[in-house]
Formats: structure tokens, C-alpha cells, sequence
């Protein structure tokens, strides 16, 4: 946290990683209040961010306009597409979930990759970066400090869903849907808000990353990024707001790692690989990832952590 | 549309379908029998057809002993990585599965971009099945198209006939349904899920063999055909082959016509139809309900 304040200070470099981090925070914490929260794994959470992205600098025009009217813009088109998504794909359960997800997905990448709205596959530039108030963001720092309060804000706002009513319907459809249909839930109204909640999130996300980066791609909603933001959650270890922060490090700190040539020598151009590698293993050594390290080595041996 | 260009689509949306359910029915076998969700599936697509584009000069003339080579060749290599990765898999919940075949994906990709290289190839045709069929001044048809149809013919009726009327078929059927109840009459279920697996990687590597010469062998092909797939084995309904045939028929059907009617918008088609069976039927076709 002390470093996130002092972040700007950190010279551009890593002030610049540290931007990336924390959106990529705000993705996957919006993709742990469904997978984490509700239980609900979906691989398709890439379709939000980047709609939020093109949302973004399709708004902004030749002004460059308003940055809180074009962010809630590009949460309100994420949630539009969310609810359209979600209404049809929570019919589904489990793997037939996962796969409607990443269809309609690959749907989204397919209308900005092939068609002219967003500039086909090249993607395109945000002209002029967007104003907050009179605020210039064309200083690092008040982007900095726009992020940071973007990620305490998404922080804060699940931390709150997670003690109230809400999100305590959401733990009973993670841990038993059925019983919670029987006690009176309406569990699909329950998954509904929190799909489109979700989206709502990572479409906040994907506007920050349009101003930071200046141009969009058809990429950001591919499933590549759908994986790397389900690596993220569960790098970090699911079922916890901090998991998805620390993935989100973890996993951008890893890619830095596996693609510097100092370190990995030739392998550094094959990244993918040792990056595939790493999952591989992580799946097989950590099934509760980096958080549930965390609480195996801080318990003493014998007394058993959860079951 | 005239009606020898409508007869070609129609020619080419079956044949289209059908390569699709072979690779489809590989997917829905895995996921059916052993309850592994593959996203490494369409890489098995993407390495039949660099398989084709490596052994097709080293064969020549000889395309269906390539084709039987090939498929000896990914046999083991599905046995091999059942052995190394996916039997570590069953007793998983779905998200680690997600997550270990997706790192797979990435080790497959990039592995092929060592090897090969990140060039689009092109594949040809052997002699044989050169130049094409004509029905008069009505159209022509290339040859390799009606073989690549008859092919997958002929592969789906042995599927259905394994499937329906041999014992091990009927272990793969009973497996299916009731996992428990298999190993509890004594049957060795590791083997029959090292055969099931080594017989879908077989079944998606062949057809990535015979799409070869129709497309080109490009990076990425195996992410494209897996997302198509799913939305195959969500149409057709979980574990049910003849679903699976039954969607991709109409998969092929739909994505074809609409490259020839809406030509800017045509990868919508696909999943506008999986959305309106989504309204209509949850399950899938012929899916059970769950």
C-alpha cells in the first residue's frame, strides 16, 4: 500500500508497471466476485474489459471528453452486455457455463476484429486523452493517483458485498445453489446481478487501461486475456479480495520475469512456455493457490488447514 | 444464388459440419467418459495439420498412409500426455482443469512456433485427388472436398459403430453414465480413459490431417476450432455423439450461408444460433437435463 502512494516517486518505469497492476487488480477482483464469491467460473470475463476499452475511446472524440461520463459509459456498456451474456448463459451450469462464456466472448472479439466499428484488427487510438474536471491526464501522476483510487474504490465496494445480505446469498450459491433455491433464493436473479456487477467492474478496468495505453485491440477481449485474468484469481488464491490483488502482481511480475533476457536467456522469446510450464506445475502444486500457501505455512504442522 | 452455387454451399456446409464433429465428438468423449474439460483439444486440430504440412512431402502420392501414420503418431501422443498430465486431472474441480490445459495451449503454441515457425503453410492436395467433379454446365466440385466428406463418413459411422455395438463401446457408454458403477464391476477404468483419450486426441489430430489441404496451416488454428467446438457440444447437448453430429451439421450450415449472405458479420451467425437454442433448450438438443 505505501508503495502504492509513493508509487510516482518510483521514477517512470515502475510507476508505469505499477498502473498496469493495480487495473489488472480491478479485473480480477471483478472476476473473483464471480468466481470466488458466487462460485461461478467464467471464461469469458475478457468480452468486459475490452468493451469497456473500445467504449472508451469510441466516446471520447475529437475532445477528448469527460473521463468520469466516458467511465461510466464503458461500465454501462459492459453491464448491457453482461446482462445480455449473463440472462443466457447462467441457464447453463459448470463446464456448459464456462464454454457459453467463452463463446460469447469470442463472439464480442469477433464484431471489433472483423468489422469496421473499432478499426478492425489493427485496433484504434484514443486521440486526445480524456479530461477529469479540469484535470489534465496527460501527467502521470493524476493517472496514477485516478488508478489508485479506481482499485480502493472497487476494493472497498466488494468488500462491502461480501458482509451483506448480497453477498451472503452469493457464499449459500457457492457452497449449495439447491439449498438456497429451497430456503427461497431466487438464485438466478442473485447470479444475474452479480454477473453483471462483474462486468461492470472489468468494464471500469478496461476504460483505465484505454487511457493508459492510448489504443485499443481486439486482443484485450481475446481468450488469452479471459485466461491470464482466471491465472490471476487463482494464482492469488480464490475466495479471498486480496488473492486477486497479489495474482494480479504475481502474474504480472511473472510475465516481466519469464520475458527478460538477462534472467531467462534465449528462453525470454518463448515466454509463452515457460509461462505454460509454470501454470502447469502451479496447478499441480498449489491447488489453493498463493493465499492458501499463506495459511498452510502460517499453521502449525498437525493442526491441519482447511480440509 | 443460382442453383449450382447454392448446390456447392450446400456440398460445403456438410463437409465443413463433418470435420467439425470429428473434432467435436473427440471433445465430447473426453468430457463425456473422463469429466475432463480440454481446452487443449483444438491444439490437438492445429497439430494434425502441421502433421500434414511436415509429412505430406516425405509420403507424396501415399495421403492415406500419411493419414494412418498420423494417426498412429497422435495416438501415442495422446497416451502420453494422458500418462503425464490429464490422469492427474479427474479427481479436479473444473477450474483446474481450465487452468492446466490452458497452460498446456500455451506450451503447445509456443513449441509449434519453435519448430515451425509462425508462417502460414499451405498443404496440397495428392494427385490423386486433383482437379475436381462436374455435373454438366451445373457446378464442379473438388475432388479433395468429396473425399474429405466421404472420409468423415466413414469415420462417423465407425465412431457410432464402436460406440453402439462393441464392448468396449459399451464400457464407454456405461462410463458415461454412471463412473462408479464401471469401476465397481471390476473394469479397468485407467486403461479405458487412456484409450477414450488416446482415440480424441486421434480423432482431432485426423481431422486437423484432412482440413490441411482445404485451409491453410496458420498459428492460432487450434484456439479457432475449439471455441467452434464448444459451441457444438453446447448445441448438441453434453456427451451425446449424435448431438454432437446433429450441431455441427447445422453449425456448418449456418456459418457457411452466412459468409455467402452476410459476409461482414458472418462469425456472428454461429453463436446467434447458440443463443437462440440457449433460450430454447438449456440443456442442448439432445442433452439430458441436468
Amino acid at each position: 500500500m505505501a508503495a502504492a502512494i509513493a508509487g510516482p516517486l518510483l521514477g517512470p518505469y515502475w510507476a508505469d508497471l505499477l498502473v498496469k497492476v493495480m487495473i489488472l487488480s480491478i479485473f480480477a477482483l471483478s472476476l473473483e466476485l464471480l468466481v470466488g464469491m458466487t462460485g461461478l467460473v467464467s471464461l469469458g470475463h475478457a468480452a468486459f474489459y475490452g468493451i469497456g476499452a473500445y467504449a472508451t475511446v469510441l466516446g471520447s472524440g475529437a475532445e477528448g471528453g469527460n473521463l468520469i461520463v466516458l467511465m461510466l459509459g464503458a461500465m454501462g456498456a459492459a453491464a448491457l452486455y453482461a446482462l445480455c451474456v449473463g440472462a443466457l448463459s447462467l441457464r447453463t451450469r459448470g463446464v456448459y457455463f464456462i464454454m457459453v462464456t467463452l463463446a460469447f466472448a469470442q463472439m464480442a472479439f469477433f464484431v471489433f476484429h472483423d468489422t469496421k466499428v473499432g478499426g478492425d484488427s489493427d485496433g484504434i487510438y484514443l486521440d486526445v486523452r480524456p479530461t477529469l474536471g479540469g484535470l489534465s491526464l496527460e501527467s502521470r501522476h493524476a493517472l496514477f493517483y485516478l488508478v489508485l483510487a479506481a482499485l480502493a474504490g472497487t476494493y472497498g465496494l466488494l468488500a462491502l458485498v461480501r458482509r451483506s445480505r448480497f453477498g451472503a446469498a452469493l457464499a449459500g450459491i457457492r457452497v449449495n445453489e439447491q439449498r438456497m433455491r429451497a430456503a427461497g433464493f431466487a438464485t438466478y436473479g442473485y447470479k444475474l446481478a452479480a454477473f453483471v456487477m462483474a462486468g461492470a467492474l472489468a468494464g471500469l478496468a478496461g476504460s483505465l487501461l484505454a487511457v493508459r495505453d492510448g489504443v485499443v485491440n481486439p486482443e484485450l477481449l481475446s481468450w488469452h486475456t479471459s485466461g491470464d485474468v482466471l491465472l490471476m484469481v487463482i494464482l492469488g488464491g480464490m475466495g479471498h479480495l486480496r488473492g486477486a490483488v497479489i495474482g494480479a502482481v504475481v502474474f504480472t511480475l511473472l510475465k516481466e520475469l519469464l520475458s527478460t533476457h538477462a534472467l531467462m536467456g534465449p528462453l525470454a522469446d518463448h515466454w509463452q512456455l515457460t509461462l505454460g510450464l509454470t501454470i502447469i506445475v502451479f496447478v499441480a502444486v498449489l491447488p489453493q493457490g498463493l493465499m492458501g500457501l499463506a495459511q498452510r505455512l502460517g499453521q502449525p504442522i498437525g493442526k491441519g488447514g482447511k480440509a | 444464388m443460382d442453383i449450382g452455387t447454392f448446390l456447392v454451399q450446400c456440398l460445403n456446409s456438410v463437409q465443413y459440419g463433418l470435420l467439425l464433429f470429428l473434432v467435436a465428438s473427440g471433445l465430447t468423449l473426453i468430457f463425456g467418459i473422463m469429466g475432463v474439460i480440454n481446452l487443449a483439444h483444438g491444439s490437438f486440430y492445429m497439430i494434425g495439420a502441421y502433421m500434414a504440412f511436415a509429412l505430406s512431402p516425405l509420403f507424396g502420392d501415399q495421403f492415406l498412409v500419411m493419414l494412418l501414420a498420423g494417426i498412429a503418431l497422435a495416438a501415442v501422443l495422446g497416451y502420453l500426455l494422458e500418462w503425464a498430465f490429464f490422469s492427474y486431472l479427474y479427481q479436479r474441480d473444473h477450474l483446474q482443469q481450465v487452468l492446466m490445459t490452458y497452460g498446456l495451449i500455451l506450451v503447445f503454441e509456443e513449441l509449434r512456433s519453435l519448430l515451425v515457425g509462425n508462417d502460414v503453410h499451405g498443404v496440397k492436395a495428392p494427385a490423386w485427388l486433383d482437379g475436381s467433379f462436374a455435373l454438366g454446365e451445373l457446378m464442379s466440385y473438388p475432388w479433395y472436398r468429396l473425399f474429405a466428406s466421404a472420409a468423415c463418413i466413414v469415420l462417423a459411422v465407425g465412431l457410432y459403430w464402436v460406440v453402439n455395438r462393441t464392448r468396449l463401446g459399451m464400457m464407454v457408454r456405461a462410463g458415461a453414465s454412471n463412473r462408479d458403477m464401471v469401476r465397481g464391476l471390476g473394469i479397468d477404468i485407467r486403461r479405458l480413459y487412456r484409450i477414450v483419450f488416446a482415440a480424441g486426441v486421434a480423432l482431432a489430430a485426423l481431422a486437423g490431417m484432412i482440413a490441411a489441404p482445404m485451409s491453410s496451416v496458420y498459428p492460432n488454428m487450434g484456439a479457432s476450432v475449439l471455441i467452434i467446438c464448444f459451441v457444438v457440444v453446447v448445441i448438441g447437448g453434453i456427451g451425446s455423439i449424435t448431438g454432437a453430429l446433429v450441431a455441427s451439421l447445422l453449425v456448418g450450415f449456418v456459418d457457411t450461408f452466412g459468409k455467402v449472405f452476410f459476409a461482414e458479420i458472418s462469425g456472428m451467425g454461429v453463436y446467434l444460433l447458440m443463443a437462440g437454442i440457449l433460450i430454447w433448450r438449456p440443456e442442448g438438443l439432445m442433452g439430458r437435463k441436468a
